[in-house]
């Protein structure tokens, strides 16, 4: 007894010491010449589907910028981080980029809970943060640091309602998953109802991990809705519509832009079949018409990103491929002095990306309008695009 | 009269100094992050530890305490304007009450079924963070929560913030050493030991878990209200049953029944997704696979690992 | 009633699933009073399994089936051969995060092989729902009730026919009165986790052509199966089996007449009520009842 408490005695604070020390006296990096762009997506975990493809495009990015000479003669240099979707994990990955790797800019995070953790992070050193998430308390109320340019949910309702609207549609059904995601989307339906003349007659949820959706959708039925409006992203959606199906639901059914990847066909399958959604132009590129300003950004992105990684393309890594060429232009010229970064994002007009037409402004750091989404149908497998 | 004093507390004052030096030396504000979030993990770590290694009582839904207090603050604070200082304790007063009611009934439960049991609540108060959403803003998340301000003095600046969470840890070390080596803490272990045999002798078992149980609330319902303040934002799912096991990984991986348990298992589970960024896709591979190794060849976790060591490079000094 | 139908329905075929996952826990709580939180990974390989010899391959039914459960076995048996039976001191709380080690693991392993994204399954056959009195009964329902039964028939007839059963039994009832009558009780914890694992495959395999799969599937199924073992009290068969069905058709009627946001919280609830006033689940009577 007595041994074990005079060796513990002794080793105990000696434990203690290392321990708070041993973080303390990692070596500080070296200042390079390169602009050093950080990066934080969720890699990893549940919301993999949309970091995955954005941490690819931005890498896609840099390189592209890179082999063309950098900006002003200098090299980028991309630094990534994963959170996981993990809110902590975020703020770790932010404060890391901004006091030990020494950034200029940070892109993403790519959901709206981590992002709003880090927002203040990147407002109190003042470094430029372009958030991936769709979230519109993200740039609502505008902070000077802080920008986004994946769409907000305000346009993608408002698309969807406008379709119903034109329709003749009345009455409609809410089935939104347990989430962040989920959560707004529900708002932004609920609110823009009444504008659009509709009446949500039945609101249900299911878990993002959940294996059937029977039950809401035999809810929702009871409530005899014209149409029924899904919000989520893959894969709880895809269940819905084979449950849609297998229930013998004859209303259409309205997807969110959270499903806008051909991943969403296979999954579903032959369910899929007559499904709408709004979605950025991207998954329809192929069909726009010739004299369309995206067109041209579009073909090349999806061209190179397929190219390069085998896959498909998906509207997500879009959003990075976005803010990565905003950046671009605003570095040039900057030396990488973040506030002339900011101050030239701010100045931005004009500029033809993957999601969009970007206008920022002092008072607009998003930028998008309405017509950043289109409606489109699934049919054979296949989208078609709805032009009214 | 200073030599005995010297003696007794000297862990405690190599820890303080250690402390000081760390704040003194580090000047990077990730770091101080970093240093702040273990303190938080010890806090969470610490209360639970007495629960499992002493009251013998395992609880799978601790990150509800975690939120609890996380979410009063930020209510308070945010929706009701209060300050800090007076959120405080109203945070850990919920949280005491939130664990006195669930945990009469619950705490008769023994074993797994105490494990499902407390995981059943964890998962009750996650849906509530998530629907209630008019108070807590839902799955979005609870946006602007103020900076520590108590009176006076602001804790904005990281340095400030890292010494207030480690001084509170101390504080949190020194009353736990106290409760263990008092009758209570006596009682407790004979508890875990053998609960019908601490019966026979006359211990109150239910009153003393509850008690133990109840501390153990307030440590965590503490850590959720620094949390709070540190990020200023949120969410319910920094308070899932993930979150739970995630705590009971660090009390066990840093050692039952031992203060400095918590503090190293907390060290261990929150350093290493920083070290194993490198292994990118590989990292929950990997992870897992340390979290088992640890297990598999210091069963008794990480502290009474170490002293062994020690103990062993003694005998055979080579 | 036509929607009362519905949500039975539904109900009954979540149900069986649980009661599939929870009997693996009994099996495995029965032999080394081990809860496997890695369980739900089990389940997470056994429709990976399918997406990958089913769907991919081409393999027919009954041989996709039969290859994923064994294989699904032979990651339970090397899981007890390398990670369980290796530990120094193996207390049950040791054990426990061992377990949770391994689900990390098994996800990681999961993630690496067949990917971040979800994948979908081709149903067991292809005929339309059946309408029963105005609900919709899917043909996949049918085959999980039906496999679901016939695999917890043949663990019954095993434990109380069988003479490796019987054995199994008795070194769960004790172990050292067992290897005293010289029964090979190191076995027959292989045995328990072998099984364990194929039960778990089992749910993955019949719950694959409803769902969608991806590598993080297994945690909640895992949870929700836990949560069945216990309602109906841990280390019973047929308690996991009631468990099970409650669960599911309780989950299914709380979305139906109460509210789908709260839908896990209520059947939390019923949960916690249960275990305060029958602390040892609906049959479990702890020591007597095991089978």
């Amino acid at each position: 007894m007595s041994a074990t408490t005079s060796i513990r005695k002794r080793l105990l604070p000696v434990m203690a010491l290392v321990v708070v020390g041993l973080m303390a006296f990692c070596p500080a990096p070296q200042a390079a010449e390169n602009l050093k762009i950080g990066g934080v997506f969720s890699v990893t975990g549940p919301t993999s589907f949309l970091g995955d493809p954005e941490k690819k495009s931005m890498e896609m990015v840099v390189d592209a910028i890179n082999s063309a000479g950098g900006i002003d003669g200098r090299m980028l240099e991309a630094v990534i981080y994963d959170t996981e979707g993990d809110p902590q994990r975020a703020v770790n990955a932010v404060s890391k980029l901004i006091n030990r790797d020494g950034v200029i800019a940070i892109i993403g995070p790519s959901l709206t809970p981590t992002t709003l953790a880090v927002k203040n992070l990147a407002l109190n050193a003042k470094v430029p943060l372009i958030s991936c998430a769709a979230g519109i308390q993200i740039t609502e109320p505008v902070t000077p640091w802080v920008f986004k340019t994946a769409q907000s949910d305000v346009l993608a309702v408002a698309t969807v309602y406008g379709h119903i609207q034109r329709s003749g549609l009345k009455k409609i059904g809410l089935l939104s998953v347990a989430n962040a995601f989920g959560e707004s989307g529900k708002q932004q339906l609920e609110q823009q109802a009444p504008a659009f003349g509709l009446e949500v007659v039945a609101a249900e949820k299911f878990g993002a991990k959940d294996s059937d959706m029977t039950a809401q959708l035999t809810k929702i039925r009871k409530a005899a809705p014209d149409a029924v409006i899904c919000w989520g992203t893959n894969p709880g959606p895809a269940v819905v519509a084979k449950n849609f199906g297998q229930l013998g639901l004859e209303m259409p059914l309205y997807q969110s832009h959270g499903v806008a990847s051909p991943k969403f066909i296979e999954l579903a399958g032959s369910a899929a079949e007559g499904i709408l959604l709004p979605t950025g132009k991207i998954l329809v590129a192929g069909l726009l018409p010739a004299d369309d300003l995206q067109k041209p950004v579009l073909e090349a992105y999806i061209q190179q990103f397929e190219s390069r990684y085998q896959m498909p393309v998906s509207g997500f890594g879009g959003y990075a491929y976005d803010a990565m060429q905003l950046l671009a232009k605003a570095l040039a010229g900057t030396d990488g002095d973040p506030e002339k970064v900011r101050a030239n994002l701010e100045q931005i007009t004009g500029h033809v990306g993957v999601s969009g037409v970007f206008n920022f402004s002092p008072s607009e750091h998003n930028g998008l309008g309405a017509d950043a989404f289109v409606m489109v149908r699934i049919k054979d497998g296949k989208w078609e695009l709805i032009q009214d | 009269m200073v030599a005995r004093f010297l003696r007794r507390n000297w862990a405690y004052l190599v820890f303080l100094g250690g402390v000081g030096v760390t704040g003194c030396l580090v000047q990077n504000a990730y770091y101080f992050q970093v240093l702040t979030f273990i303190g938080i993990n010890t806090l969470l770590a610490l209360g639970l530890n007495l629960l499992m290694g002493y009251a013998g009582q395992i609880s799978l839904g601790h990150a509800a305490f975690y939120g609890i207090g996380a979410y009063t603050t930020a209510v308070l604070t945010t929706t009701w304007g209060l300050s800090p200082g007076l959120a405080l304790p109203c945070a850990l007063a919920i949280a005491a009450l939130v664990a006195l009611v669930v945990g009469l009934p619950t705490l008769k439960l023994s074993g797994y079924y105490l494990g499902m049991g407390t995981l059943g609540f964890g998962m009750i108060v996650h849906i509530l963070l998530r629907e209630w959403t008019e108070v807590t803003g839902g799955a979005s998340g609870f946006i602007g929560i103020p900076p520590l301000q108590f009176g006076p003095i602001a804790f904005t600046d990281p340095r400030a913030y890292f010494y207030l969470v480690w001084a509170t840890v101390l504080l949190s070390f020194i009353l736990s050493h106290r409760l263990i080596r008092s009758r209570v803490g006596r009682a407790l272990r004979s508890i875990h030991d053998s609960e019908h045999a601490a019966r026979a002798v006359g211990v109150d078992t239910q009153r003393l878990k509850l008690q133990v149980f109840i501390f153990s609330a307030i440590l965590a319902a503490l850590g959720g209200f620094f949390y709070a303040h540190l990020i200023n934002f949120i969410s319910p799912d920094s308070f899932n049953f993930l979150v739970s096991v995630r705590m009971v990984t660090m009390v066990v991986i840093g050692g039952m029944a031992s203060v400095w348990g918590a503090l190293l298992g907390a060290c261990l589970l929150t350093l290493l997704p920083e070290w194993l960024h490198a292994f990118s896709d590989f990292e929950m591979l990997v992870y897992g696979l340390i979290l088992m190794l640890v297990m598999i060849l210091l069963p008794q976790g990480l502290t009474r690992g170490l002293l062994d060591a020690y103990e062993r490079s003694r005998k055979n000094p080579s | 009633m036509q929607e009362l139908l519905q949500y039975l329905f539904s109900g009954i075929t979540n149900g069986a699933i649980y009661a599939v996952i929870a009997v693996g826990f009994a099996l495995l709580f029965n032999a080394t009073e081990l809860i496997n939180f890695a369980h739900g990974e089990f389940v997470m390989l056994g429709a990976l399994g399918m997406v990958t010899l089913y769907n991919g391959l081409g393999l027919p039914l009954a041989a996709a089936f039969l290859l994923t459960t064994l294989g699904v076995s032979a990651v339970g048996f090397l899981f007890e051969r390398f990670a369980i039976r290796t530990v120094k001191r193996p207390d049950a709380i040791v054990l426990v995060i061992i377990t949770v080690g391994a689900s990390i693991f098994l996800r990681g392993v999961a993630m690496l092989g067949w990917g971040k994204d979800a994948h979908s399954v081709a149903p067991f056959s292809d005929h339309p729902p059946l309408s029963i009195a105005g609900a919709n009964l899917l043909p996949q329902s049918l085959w999980i009730l039906t496999i679901v039964l016939g695999a917890v028939l043949g663990l019954h007839l095993f434990f109380t026919r069988s003479l490796t059963g019987k054995a199994m039994l008795a070194s769960a009832i004790s172990r050292r009165a067992a290897w005293l009558v010289g029964i090979p009780t190191g076995r027959m914890v292989q045995l328990a986790f072998v099984l364990s694992a194929a039960m778990g495959a089992v749910a993955g395999v019949i719950i694959a052509p409803i769902t969608m799969c991806s590598y993080d599937m297994g945690t909640l199924l895992g949870l929700k199966g836990f949560c069945a073992a216990m309602l109906g009290g841990l280390g019973s068969l047929w308690g996991g089996v009631l468990g099970g069905f409650l669960l599911g058709v309780l989950e299914a009627l709380g979305v139906g007449f109460l509210s789908s946001s709260l839908k896990d919280a209520i059947a939390f609830v019923l949960l916690l009520l249960i275990l305060y006033i029958r602390p040892a689940g609906l049959l479990g009577a702890r020591k007597v009842q095991r089978f």
